[in-house]
């Protein structure tokens, strides 16, 4: 009999466990890597959370199923659990040989002054399931003390029931606005309205004549019901078509103004209006979490439609902008990446919510465990069918939502030149324009150096996606294609995918050995 | 020189130099680019402009050249723009000064010697006791065995002085071809007259090979091929810091890594603060031809070197790694001057990891070649016909397959 194939999974929220799961059905060898002390963890936080009841019977009854797979999966024999381990670099074989990254770790360690170990891991397949953060379109003042992410501010009034402020606008566009504004109203806020930059009609649209039905497939309605249920019960206003475009303050936010807007989010003069906050809560929609599917040179497409073989072929990005797609990472109908061994599950392969990543988590899970190869037994065949039907539903849930809550292509519109567009450096929109008005600096790395836009602490994870789509409407076709050897330009390429200290990279690392994944005899490959 | 025209192959920070003092003598300038401007080696250095890791001999003439030029320049780029100072701001000019530090017995003593021999031709070099290093660099390890300050060291953001020289060359008349490339030579008489790109014809007087690491390839498919290769290096970025690090500081192993041809890799560590309070660490360097791989294991072995500098940085987190590839010559010197092959054919490169400091040097060595002046340093090392140049060792792949 084969020795079991060896498995990682980055990312224990309901893809990576999924994808867990199925691949210790199928005889492999897991070891599972998360950066969280618990498994799960996003899955309460940012995006799957969206869609998730908020109620707390529905969330028991989530919790429940959730607490069932995380213990048959951690506590499997052949799975090894990594908590509180960051992957802070993937390696990719030499040229010419394929294969998946090694993988270059972080672990939880003694709390001493020598910081955490650094181990490797090698395998015979890697699952990438690392999910997205919020993405938030920069205006006026949003670097105000007050003004924070939907996704935050939820995570602190469900994880801590801390309201982020009194007197809260929550706006941005998407779905994700119902369950926030009705977390915040839970722990005590006072929900001044909700905004959707969209307007009526685009949501309409996107949704179609009979959105119920394919909400009611995807299991949202009745979750989003609910949430609109709770505002009403409060009587705080929905309102479409409206944006914050600005937040002032003295020290931290004291007020916003909204603005009516047209379809593609231009402000219609004269409807501007001033409400008194204390925090606004803002979320244009989710940012794959890329630099680790960049890092093991995964090819980027848009996200992919239900059925189709190959992803990547669809016309127009949800964005509706300029030629402005948001990149997920390509996967096939097993969810294998462009890179052999290397398969891909949950919010890094398009924005669909926790069901359809769990079901892409199991594909993926199974794929990776058996290397991809098409199943025998007519018993996993059906399983598999059902698991691709289930991700489609969750699919063409996710295609509707991108089409109902585009960006709009004129939110720059609401920048000044003095707006900060990097919070991290301070770079404000007047210098991005100069940079990209300079013929000889608008190449993306050269703009960044020059205007420094990206470099700062969160090495562009919030500002990035809006420099790379103010370029390409600034910079226009100025070239940026990479020279041979240099890998191309992309808002979400880190190569260090977690800071590391100094001491612990100086450190030497070690393979990581154990019961889960590569044991000493072994380790002659 | 009016009317004569030149076309700049590649447009990075030694394109730049070369386009710029071309431009402003008059000639008709076109650079020529497969990428954007400066995307590539230029944005994956440091910014060294060094004096103090050249022993005597030309690249240090150049490199005295340059130092001599670097403030000039900027100066002038900065009166000759509408924005005045704005135009160099990101170049980051900093004369910060460099401190070489030997930390065993013998590193001193050959330190103590190489420093003597640099005194001799000109360069700044004060050897530092103990107390006057610790206020010079308040942190660096107390484990050390001798120090030496380089007064005339300095540092600029390597894409922002290539930024601010190119588009001075672009306000003198030059012309910038974006995302074109050179597909091959059009030779008439035994003389390149053109080139064909990805665009169509480019004919002119003078074509200069200013393509960096891929400037044997380039000069190949024009049909004279020279030995430069990559050479990949890698620099750490630290979180912004509170002031740690006042110089330049390397350790006195970095002379030698510079004049190493080990493929394998030779690390050694440069550490320095940048404007916005990061710290820079670098250096490894490694003839792997064109694998941009991240190397966790060489990234360990330059943070452990820049730790025996200055132990104290341990703890501080390093949020970005980059890596370029340099363009190296077996014997360590640059390639400036025409071909004698195939006459129209010009190259100025292999500056490995010294180009963005020498760049302003090379563009003036250059204008003074293409004009048939006497230049202002001995360009005989740099020609075009030595055995480094014509008959390199052939590359060989670091790991067979």
């Amino acid at each position: 009999m084969p020795a079991a194939r060896r498995v990682a999974v980055v990312g224990a929220g309901p893809a990576g466990l999924s994808a867990a799961q199925a691949a210790l059905a199928a005889g492999a060898r897991v070891t599972v890597i998360d950066a969280a002390e618990e498994p799960g963890g996003q899955y309460h936080r940012t995006v799957p959370a969206a869609y998730a009841p908020r109620r707390p019977g529905h969330l028991q009854h989530g919790w429940r199923a959730f607490e069932h797979r995380r213990r048959r999966v951690l506590a499997h024999p052949r799975c090894t659990w990594l908590p509180q381990t960051s992957v802070w670099a993937l390696e990719r074989p030499r040229p010419g040989q394929e294969g998946p990254p090694r993988l270059h770790l972080l672990c939880s360690g003694p709390a001493d002054g020598a910081g955490r170990p650094r181990r490797t891991l090698d395998v015979d397949a890697l699952v990438l399931a690392v999910g997205a953060h919020d993405r938030v379109l920069p205006f006026p003042g949003w670097e105000l003390p007050g003004v924070c992410t939907a996704g935050a501010a939820q995570a602190l009034a469900k994880g801590e029931r801390v309201a982020v402020g009194q007197r809260v606008v929550v706006a941005g566009s998407g779905p994700f606005l119902l369950p926030v504004a009705a977390s915040l109203l839970d722990a005590g806020s006072q929900v001044r309205e909700v905004l959707e930059a969209n307007t009526a009609a685009t949501t309409a649209r996107g949704w179609g004549r009979r959105p119920w039905e394919l909400a009611a497939q995807a299991g949202k309605a009745a979750e989003l019901a609910a949430h609109a249920a709770a505002l009403a019960r409060h009587r705080v206003p929905y309102r479409t078509g409206r944006a914050v475009v600005e937040a002032r303050g003295d020290g931290r936010v004291e007020e916003v103004v909204t603005a009516r807007l047209r379809a593609d989010w231009s402000v219609l003069e004269g409807t501007r209006r001033t409400v008194a906050v204390d925090a606004v809560c803002v979320s244009h929609g989710f940012s794959p979490q890329l630099e680790l599917p960049l890092a093991a040179g995964c090819a980027l497409g848009e996200r992919a439609e239900p059925g189709s073989d190959t992803a990547g072929t669809r016309a127009s990005g949800p964005s509706g902008s300029r030629g402005a797609p948001d990149a997920f990472v390509r996967v096939d109908e097993r969810q294998r990446t462009s890179v052999p061994g290397v398969f891909a599950a949950g919010e890094i392969t398009g924005i669909a919510g926790a069901a359809a990543a769990r079901a892409e988590g199991a594909v993926a899970g199974w794929s990776a465990a058996t290397g991809g190869s098409a199943p025998r037994d007519p018993g996993t065949r059906r399983a598999l069918r059902a698991l691709r039907r289930s991700r489609d539903q969750g699919r063409a849930f996710a295609g509707r939502l991108a089409r109902a809550h585009p960006i709009g292509a004129a939110w720059p519109g609401w920048l000044r030149p003095q707006t900060v567009v990097c919070r991290c450096e301070e770079t404000d929109y007047g210098s991005l324009c100069a940079a990209f008005a300079t013929e000889a600096g608008a190449a993306p790395r050269v703009a960044k150096l020059n205007t420094r836009a990206g470099l700062g602490p969160c090495q562009g994870r919030i500002c990035g996606p809006t420099v790379a789509e103010l370029r390409r409407r600034l910079a226009g076709d100025a070239p940026d294609r990479p020279a041979e050897g240099l890998p191309a330009a992309d808002p979400h390429r880190r190569p260090l995918a977690q800071p590391i200290r100094l001491g612990e990279l100086a450190a030497p690392s070690a393979p990581l050995t154990g019961p889960g994944h590569r044991p000493e005899e072994e380790s002659s490959s | 020189m009016n009317g004569t025209r030149a076309v700049v192959l590649g447009a990075g920070i030694i394109g730049a130099a070369c386009a710029r003092e071309l431009a402003l003598a008059g000639l008709a300038v076109t650079v020529v680019d497969r990428g954007g401007p400066a995307a590539a080696t230029t944005s994956h250095g440091e910014g060294n402009v060094l004096v103090s890791d050249k022993g005597p001999g030309p690249e240090l003439a150049l490199a005295q050249l340059s130092r001599e030029l670097w403030p000039t320049v900027l100066a002038q780029v900065a009166e000759r723009s509408a924005e005045g100072r704005r135009a160099v701001q990101a170049a980051e000019w900093d004369p910060k000064g460099g401190i070489v530090i030997a930390t065993t017995g013998a590193g001193a003593h050959s330190l103590a010697r190489f420093a003597d021999s640099q005194r001799s031709a000109g360069v700044r070099a004060e050897p530092l006791a103990p107390e006057a290093l610790r206020e010079a660099e308040p942190y660096v390890t107390r484990e050390h065995t001798a120090a030496v300050h380089y007064g005339e060291d300095a540092q600029v953001q390597p894409a922002g002085a290539a930024t601010a020289l190119l588009t001075d060359a672009l306000a003198a008349g030059a012309t910038l071809r974006g995302g074109e490339e050179v597909c091959s030579a059009v030779v008439r008489g035994g003389r390149l007259t053109g080139v064909r790109t990805t665009r169509g014809l480019l004919e002119a007087d003078l074509f200069v090979n200013a393509a960096g690491p891929w400037s044997g390839a380039l000069a190949a498919r024009l049909g004279a091929p020279v030995g430069v290769e990559p050479r990949r290096g890698d620099v750490l970025v630290t979180t912004p810091q509170p002031p740690t690090v006042f110089h330049k500081v390397y350790d006195a192993d970095y002379v030698g890594a510079v004049g190493s041809s080990e493929e394998e890799s030779q690390t050694s560590a440069v550490v320095e603060s940048t404007r916005a309070g990061s710290v820079l660490i670098g250096s490894s360097r490694r003839r792997v031809g064109f694998d941009d791989r991240l190397r966790p294991e060489v990234l360990s072995a330059v943070a452990a070197k820049a730790l025996r500098l200055f132990p104290s940085l341990a703890r501080v987190p390093v949020m970005r790694a980059y890596g370029g590839f340099r363009p190296y010559v077996a014997d360590h010197l640059p390639v400036i001057g025409a071909d004698p092959r195939l006459p129209g054919l010009w190259h100025a490169s292999g500056h490995e990891g010294a180009g963005i400091g020498l760049s302003v040097g090379t563009g003036r060595l250059l204008l003074h070649l293409v004009l048939g002046q006497p230049p202002p340093v001995d360009a005989a090392a740099f020609r075009v016909d030595r055995p480094a140049v014509l008959r390199p060792r052939p590359y060989q792949q670091e790991e067979a397959p």
